[in-house]
């Protein structure tokens, strides 16, 4: 793990928190949808702070698209989930929800968890690199590394 | 039936989440580091070479179903729930089927991880 690969690792929970907190102030201005008006929810994508949201996202998303080249899925996740703590703080201050005291324990519990898995390997496998040739089999001398 | 809607909504985010990401997992491990692949070749030949993976455009479309369950869900409950328990469940169904479909070596810390989390869900929608 490099630092070029933490920095990796804190967009993808950066970018997850806020894209997720824009989705939630957008989406309680378009309010309530009912079961029977789900189509109505394809029109949801219009709200400005649903559009920033989803702008968020797919920042989130090359991030997390990258993470999951190198590391794997079992580590990507966990190690991001910080994000749920970043995510309580801003829904308690900007967006006035009410977060409770048990809520904060599960936020806790779900952060001893990052710590768990993050202190193990990012890769536990490389299961399909013998079908790239093309990484492999290159002349080092022809590659552009910096 | 407030907490009907918001619980049936979370559970669709997480089954198709977790197939989401469990294909775009697989797709990324095929394509490669894309860090060292972007250096040495640009970036038009790593999304071409992402792009033309199956089980990518898959995982894209449930990302897709996963994200407007989301919209639903969030749309009814408080998002210091929804966010969070949707997420997280998924991470434990993760835990499963990566071990299951992709075959990563989930050991007792990996476990411990997951039971963690999951009981912080517990707690968050309690």
């Amino acid at each position: 793990m490099t630092f070029r690969k933490y920095l990796v690792l804190a967009g993808v929970t950066l970018f997850a928190a806020i894209g997720d907190i824009l989705l939630a102030r957008g989406m309680k201005q378009v309010g309530n949808v009912p079961l029977h008006g789900l189509p109505d929810i394809v029109f949801s994508v219009l709200n400005p702070w649903v559009a920033l949201g989803i702008f968020f996202l797919l920042g989130f998303f090359a991030a997390y698209m990258t993470a999951l080249s190198w590391a794997d899925l079992t580590y990507v996740l966990p190690a991001t989930s910080l994000g749920y703590v970043l995510l309580a703080l801003i829904a308690k201050f900007f967006l006035h929800e009410q977060v409770s005291a048990t809520r904060w324990l599960g936020i806790g519990l779900i952060s001893a968890g990052v710590g768990f898995v993050t202190q193990g390997p990012a890769l536990t496998r490389h299961p399909w690199h013998h079908d790239q040739p093309d990484l492999e089999a290159e002349p080092v001398g022809t590659r552009a590394e910096p | 039936m407030k907490h009907a809607y918001t619980w049936s909504a979370i559970l669709a985010v997480v089954l198709a989440s977790t197939a989401g990401d469990v294909l775009l997992s697989r797709a990324m491990k095929k394509v490669g580091d894309v860090g060292a692949l972007w250096r040495r070749a640009g970036l038009l030949t790593v999304a071409g070479r992402i792009l033309r993976r199956p089980s990518f455009l898959l995982g894209i479309f449930m990302m897709a179903a996963s994200f407007f369950s989301l919209l639903f869900a969030l749309s009814w409950g408080d998002v210091s729930l929804v966010a969070p328990a949707s997420a997280s469940l998924t991470f434990v169904a993760n835990a499963v089927a990566a071990k299951i479909f992709l075959h990563e070596r989930v050991d007792h810390r990996r476990w411990i991880a997951a039971l963690l989390v999951a009981g912080g869900v517990v707690l968050l929608a309690a």
